[in-house]
């Protein structure tokens, strides 16, 4: 890792009731890089992003933003101290405007609507083609970017993103991803990413870690990883190089 | 028959009230509640038993609202995890439970004899006593209308529209959906206190056997048939089911081959018929053009 750890998550466990999905979980995010967790289903990698985001409460461990411990801050106060979430899939507010659902985003910090928008629509210039239209009448991919820009309008300086990808074309696929490379380099915002299309996102990716089992397996930068023959057979399919 | 428009005309603002009240909990929050009819039996009981102390209009009919309110509020707060058809099955056991309070716990309110000589608010001067309930029930859904028009157009409406959509992106925006889908449960049921409150009124006499279930499945079918979350057409529609409701009492002086056990059968079994036929125009598949 580059930088200073701005998001520290210290042997996290985690889950549902009796049943524990992370046993022990840690990881490290600096300002500015995007790092991915993979796994495979069931692993506990969108419980980990629960966790992290505040919905869900953590049975042990520690989690530091900013220096801050905010193990058992509630989802507004984490919003407040600059960790963005975006859930997976049927992420936005169907029956509200593109606008409405920015607005939305300034729920829980202070500040002027109508700077934010234009900030976020700088970031993101697509939105401008449907900002009048209703969000759940988009197709996947702008209603991906429509929940980019929302978690965008708190500033954030850690973008949390479950799935982004997930029932996307390669086209839209494409597109998120450079959007979300975008942020990440004009922002400075770290982005942790969990994804099932693996190797489109090691491609825009630092770092990644690798969970199993709800417990951390390899991590190294994203080229060792995807260059790793072993992890590439395992996690990535039987392809597993880069060019 | 103008004294009979004007009772059908009363049965449908009261029934206007709870179905407004369901509009907030169902049609905006998605809060699936078969059990309306226990907070407007509260309102109707607390008002009726306020009566029988002497206890102004005005002041019942306030307490028994905030009455149903509080009542909503603790079954909200009680189920806060439940959505969909667990809360169903919560909510209509919940209105069973207060029925059959009210039947067998005679020292509280009569039992099965309910309460008679409940007061009607004072007449308006030059005009009648059913008249002057209907000009006082009228404005009152009005208020009432108003409220959830804004409820609907301000920021809480939105995010009650967005729990209904999907809690879990709510609460990554930040809000605390527990706190909200209280609140909407409350005023909820806050309505359909006042709606007993006036039933109770009009009425004069209540019992355990005006607030079985088929009074929530009603008000359920309103609120279905007016498409979720508008009160403008929940009012509509509550108005319709009001009509074929108390409309089809007039049948009697029409239908003379059945008898009056045969034609109360005949007139719950065209209900059924009606609203069904209503619901399959209204959400039945669309011709291909």
């Amino acid at each position: 890792m580059s930088g200073t750890a701005i998001l520290t998550a210290d042997a996290l466990v985690a889950g549902y009731g009796e049943m524990q999905i992370l046993h022990g979980v840690s990881l490290e995010l600096a300002a500015g890089e995007i790092v991915t967790v993979i796994g495979p289903n069931g692993c506990g990698k969108s419980t980990l992003l629960k966790t992290l985001a505040g919905l869900l409460r953590p049975q042990g461990g520690r989690i530091e933003l900013n220096g801050l411990d905010i193990t058992n801050a509630t989802t507004r106060d984490r919003l407040r101290a600059g960790l963005g979430y975006v859930p997976q899939v049927r992420n936005v507010f169907g029956t509200m405007s593109v606008e409405e659902n920015l607005r939305m985003g300034l729920f829980a910090v202070p500040g002027s609507i109508k700077d934010r928008q234009n900030s976020v629509r700088e970031i993101l210039p697509t939105l401008a083609e449907y900002w009048t239209a209703t969000a759940g009448k988009l197709s996947g991919g702008q209603q991906q970017v429509v929940a980019l820009g929302r978690a965008l309008m708190a500033s954030p300086t850690v973008l949390l993103l479950d799935e982004p990808s997930a029932g996307l074309s390669p086209k839209a696929t494409s597109e998120v991803f450079h959007h979300i490379r975008e942020i990440s380099n004009r922002q400075g915002v770290a982005v942790l990413l969990v994804e099932q299309n693996a190797h489109k996102a090691l491609e825009i990716s630092d770092r990644c870690y690798i969970l199993a089992e709800g417990r951390n397996q390899i991590d190294g930068t994203a080229r060792s990883i995807l260059n790793n023959p072993v992890v590439g057979k395992i996690y990535l399919g039987a392809y597993g190089e880069v060019e | 028959m103008i004294d009979y428009a004007v009772s059908i005309l009363i049965f449908a603002c009261i029934y206007g009230l709870v179905a407004l009240g369901l509009n907030i909990q169902w049609g905006l929050t998605g809060l699936i509640n078969l059990g309306q009819v226990a907070f407007f039996a509260v309102g109707a009981y607390t008002f009726a038993l306020l009566s029988k102390i002497g206890m102004p209009f005005p002041v019942g009919v306030l307490v028994a609202t905030l009455t149903g309110g509080g009542f909503g509020a603790a079954v909200a707060m009680f189920t806060p995890r439940l959505r969909e058809d667990y809360l169903a099955i919560v909510t209509l056991g919940f209105s069973e439970f207060v029925r059959l309070i009210l039947l067998n716990e005679k020292w509280l309110a009569g039992g099965p004899d309910g309460i008679a000589g409940i007061q009607r608010p004072m007449t308006i001067a030059g005009f009648g006593s059913e008249v002057s309930f209907l000009i006082i029930v009228v404005v009152t859904l009005a208020i009432a209308f108003a409220f959830t028009r804004r409820i609907e157009g301000f920021p809480i409406g939105r995010t009650l529209r967005a729990i209904r959509e999907d809690e879990t992106v709510v609460s990554s925006v930040g809000k605390v959906t527990l706190a909200y889908k209280t609140r909407a449960f409350m005023l909820g049921a806050a309505l359909a206190g006042l709606g007993g409150a006036f039933f109770a009124s009009y009425l004069s006499y209540i019992s355990p056997d005006m607030f079985g279930p088929n009074v929530s499945i009603y008000v359920l079918a309103a609120v279905l048939i007016g498409r979720q979350g508008s009160s403008v057409a929940t009012l509509a529609s509550t108005a319709l089911v009001a009509l074929l409701l108390e409309g089809t009492r007039i049948l009697k002086d029409y239908v003379t081959f059945v008898d009056g056990v045969e034609l109360a059968a005949l007139r719950l079994m065209l209900l059924g018929i009606a609203l069904i036929a209503i619901v399959a125009v209204r959400y039945g598949p669309r011709r291909a053009v």
